[in-house]
């Protein structure tokens, strides 16, 4: 494979991630308001989280081989989880690792959610939030479509997205202070 | 016949629950939902029930369903 089309993979992961990455978290923010006889059952939506991630996952490892396989830039395979070192974009690397660590974190904590109780995989769980945002800053930093104007479109709708997710949460009554069904 | 207490038994951990609801969808065929959302266990769970209580038991957000031997 060359480097151009290693270059064309890299830029086109990293914007699919984002799309993927955002609709993860605006399902899981969505999913904790949810309650039973809604339109989209929680089942579906805890699913769609879960796979969507698991996706997300599988695309990141593509989106970092194919960086670390381009010749034409230095990034190095330990610059997956390092986050400094880097010759080309220090700063924009870095910001990208530290969001595949926070993943990682994220994805380890829940596999084994049973051993580590609610508290504990709750707290690792809202670092997702700072990955997504440590994601959306990388892409910003390092993209070389970040001047188009269909990118901005695509960073601002994902901004857009998740504040428009977590407004509609914090705006639903609680679900356990919800008025008494009818019989 | 099958043997007396040989079924899984569901327990609620009550101050874990938020009743979000998603036992209810996961397994309606055991569980109901009182006026105020909380789940109603119906009863044992027999082993044709096994893998959706196993389902709504890891499907639960608050971990608060649990599957208890018979």
């Amino acid at each position: 494979m060359n480097d151009a089309m290693l270059w064309f993979l890299n830029r086109s992961t990293g914007f699919v991630l984002l799309g993927v990455l955002t609709a993860t978290v605006v399902l899981g923010v969505l999913t904790v308001r949810g309650r039973a006889g809604s339109r989209v059952p929680v089942f579906v939506s805890r699913a769609l989280h879960r796979n969507l991630s698991l996706f997300g996952t599988a695309l990141l490892v593509a989106h970092i081989a194919t960086a670390v396989a381009d010749e034409f830039v230095d990034i190095r395979w330990w610059h997956a989880v390092v986050p400094w070192g880097a010759a080309y974009e220090p700063l924009g690397v870095a910001v990208g690792t530290l969001a595949t660590d926070l993943v990682i974190a994220v994805m380890v904590t829940t596999a084994v959610r049973a051993r580590l109780g609610l508290g504990g995989w709750q707290r690792v769980h809202q670092l997702a939030y700072l990955a997504w945002a440590l994601g959306l800053g990388h892409g910003l930093v390092i993209g070389t479509d970040t001047g188009e104007t269909w990118a901005l479109v695509g960073y601002s709708s994902a901004v857009g997205l998740v504040a428009a997710a977590v407004v509609a949460r914090s705006l639903a009554p609680h679900p356990t202070a919800r008025e008494a069904r009818p019989a | 016949m099958r043997e007396r207490g040989a079924d899984h038994q569901l327990r609620v951990d009550w101050p874990a629950c938020q009743a979000r609801g998603v036992c209810f969808e996961l397994l309606p065929e055991l569980i109901e939902l009182d006026d105020w959302g909380y789940p109603v266990v119906g009863g044992p769970v027999t082993p044709e029930l096994l893998t959706a209580a196993r389902a709504a038991v890891h499907g639960c957000p608050r971990m608060a369903l649990r599957l208890l031997p018979g």
